[in-house]
């Protein structure tokens, strides 16, 4: 219900945006022409229901949108909707195996460096965290592609597929697979070093509760008290912040998909703000809310999951 | 009454040795210096100020100006730092660019904090609806993901600094409002507070003068970290080149350059590396505020 609201929400700022902006479809379509005067341009507006009042322009756009209409794009000469469907999947592919890649190696390094306060994967850890947070993602991509596509060519400088990859589905999938590699990394360095420090601090705080010194008392190996025992109730602080995350991944991913040529809804975002492409730029912040909406549905979900003292509610 | 309060002073404690407490800040400045992350890292964000203020009127030459073949490598002809794809000196782009960076990165901060605390006091105090609605908004801009809402701002409303500042500032407040609201609630049910409300405050009072000031120290630690993050963005907007066409800064050198790393590595990286360690101190120094502000944390 309350994702609901917030997507009318997002609708109505998207529409307000647009009404306040400088500049209306009228302008964009007697530009695409060529220059119009004023009378056909007065047609136009007629004709797009922009003389009308605000408040019934934007219930207009509502009702269309719930129709899965989000608008033409007249640069593209497509329906948004189309559009952001075909780029969609590869934003998604980007952004979820990201979150995954940074939710387990975060994890891994996190626990390993609790259980060795003052080995160097912990110090590594806290120095990457550093690292993640300073610097600009699209540097490190950047510098990733130097390195790894340029100077020693172990991975494609760009796109998603090669379409010179002959051969079966698993021939493709390696393709795909050796495409989002560089993407991958670039994008979960953020996340990694974000994860790892909590979920070290959280495994920390969790070894020292007294059900684990029971577990101990007990005789089980260190191996089962930190997997079987320990590991879930540390999970949640980590889990909160990965699914709080999911609007900055989408916005890292905007500058990942830049620099890596990645085919998704960023390239296309980028490229329809230098058109100035209104509805297709809306239509795109709308398909992010919804994702970030889902993502953190999703994330509720896994916490029960993880949690069950949630579950009673 | 101030001369008769001294007097009186002086014959109730005729000879007590009076110890000066500390002034707040003066400790504060301690627990600071104690961090010798924090303090190399101010003093090198320090450093970085100077290079912006100073730096372009001591090395004079114009980063647009075409001042030497294309792709001169570092060191080469007397350019520090080598020449881009037009043969723009690099260094004289950077020095510049320290200025647009800390600006739009200090404005953009204040008005992060200006909105994001005046929402959180506002919820945090009054409670009830004001607070639902409120947190309910806040909630809204959260699941916009900033860097495609500020891009649509600038696309929208032309790529100007003002707007870019705008545009930071209008979508990284949520984080500095729940951190400010979760101290109000804290704070607001404390002894004093009730003291002061007891005693007749009205609420403009209590929320400027007994409660904020008691709130600060987490906000300042936040507002520290707010201008690392929006150097980050800054960077990010004119990597995609929503920039502001008639100034040089980082991130839009990384991103002119970009299409040119295969034979110019350096027109990327050095750039990078400015933003870099920038961010880097601030969030070092960000760590030692927080030693600083809260001791209590420190101890455990």
């Amino acid at each position: 219900m309350w994702a609901a609201l917030l997507l009318l929400a997002v609708l109505v700022l998207n529409f307000s945006m647009m009404h306040l902006a400088p500049g209306d479809v009228a302008d964009t379509i007697s530009q695409s022409m060529g220059g119009a005067d004023a009378q056909t341009l007065a047609q136009i507006r007629a004709d797009y229901g922009l003389d009308q009042p605000f408040i019934s322009q934007l219930a207009n756009y509502i009702n269309k949108v719930f129709h899965f209409d989000l608008g033409y794009s007249y640069f593209y000469n497509q329906a948004v909707t189309r559009l952001i469907f075909e780029k969609l999947p590869a934003t998604l592919l980007l952004v979820i195996t990201a979150q995954i890649v940074a939710l387990i190696i975060g994890v891994i390094l996190g626990v390993y460096s609790a259980r060795n306060r003052d080995g160097w994967v912990s110090h590594f850890v806290s120095f990457f965290a550093l690292f993640g947070y300073s610097a600009p993602v699209f540097w490190t991509g950047i510098l990733l592609l130097i390195a790894f596509s340029l100077k020693i060519p172990l991975f494609p400088v760009a796109g998603m597929i090669d379409v010179t990859v002959d051969g079966g589905f698993i021939a493709r999938f390696l393709d795909l697979l050796r495409h989002m590699v560089l993407p991958v990394i670039t994008l979960a360095s953020i996340f990694i070093a974000l994860y790892s420090r909590l979920c070290r601090a959280s495994m920390m705080e969790v070894l020292e509760s007294d059900y684990i010194r029971t577990a101990k008392s007990k005789g089980l190996s260190d191996h089962r008290i930190i997997y079987k025992h320990a590991l879930k109730n540390s999970l949640s602080p980590v889990i909160t912040l990965a699914g709080l995350q999911f609007s900055a991944v989408i916005s890292g991913a905007v500058l990942v998909e830049t620099v890596f040529s990645w085919p998704g809804l960023g390239t296309l975002a980028l490229q329809s703000i230098i058109a100035r492409d209104t509805p297709t730029i809306l239509g795109i912040l709308f398909f992010s809310a919804l994702v970030v909406i889902v993502g953190n549905l999703v994330t509720d979900f896994s916490l029960r999951f993880v949690d069950p003292r949630l579950r009673k509610h | 009454m101030g001369d008769s309060s001294t007097i009186d002073k002086e014959m109730i404690f005729p000879d007590q040795v009076i110890v000066k407490a500390r002034h707040p800040a003066a400790d504060a400045f301690s627990m600071f210096v104690k961090n010798r992350a924090a303090t190399v890292a101010l003093l090198v964000l320090a450093l970085i100020i100077s290079a912006g203020i100073v730096g372009p009127m001591i090395y004079a030459t114009d980063p647009f100006d075409m001042v030497w073949a294309p792709f001169s490598p570092p060191g080469a002809e007397g350019f520090l730092l080598g020449t881009d794809y037009l043969g723009r000196d690099i260094l004289a782009g950077i020095l510049h660019g320290t200025r647009v960076s800390l600006l739009v990165g200090l404005s953009a901060a204040v008005m992060t904090v200006f909105i994001g605390v005046s929402i959180g006091a506002l919820a945090g105090f009054f409670r009830g609806w004001v607070e639902e609605v409120l947190m309910r908004i806040t909630e809204f801009f959260q699941v916009l993901p900033t860097l495609l809402f500020s891009m649509v701002i600038v696309a929208l409303f032309g790529p100007t600094l003002t707007t870019i500042t705008i545009a930071i500032g209008a979508v990284s407040w949520p984080a500095v409002a729940r951190i400010t609201r979760a101290e109000f609630l804290r704070i607001r049910e404390l002894e004093y507070v009730v003291a002061a409300r007891a005693s007749g405050s009205t609420n403009l009072k209590l929320i400027f003068s007994t409660i904020l000031p008691n709130a600060l120290p987490p906000i300042i630690v936040q507002a520290a970290l707010m201008v690392g993050s929006a150097i980050l963005f800054e960077a990010g907007l004119s990597f995609l080149g929503l920039t502001d066409p008639n100034v040089v800064s980082w991130g839009q050198i990384i991103g002119s350059n970009r299409p040119y790393i295969l034979d110019a590595s350096y027109t990327v990286t050095f750039p990078g590396i400015a933003i870099f360690v920038t961010v880097l101190c601030l969030s070092l120094v960000g760590d030692g505020l927080n030693d600083a502000l809260n001791p209590k944390l420190r101890q455990r």
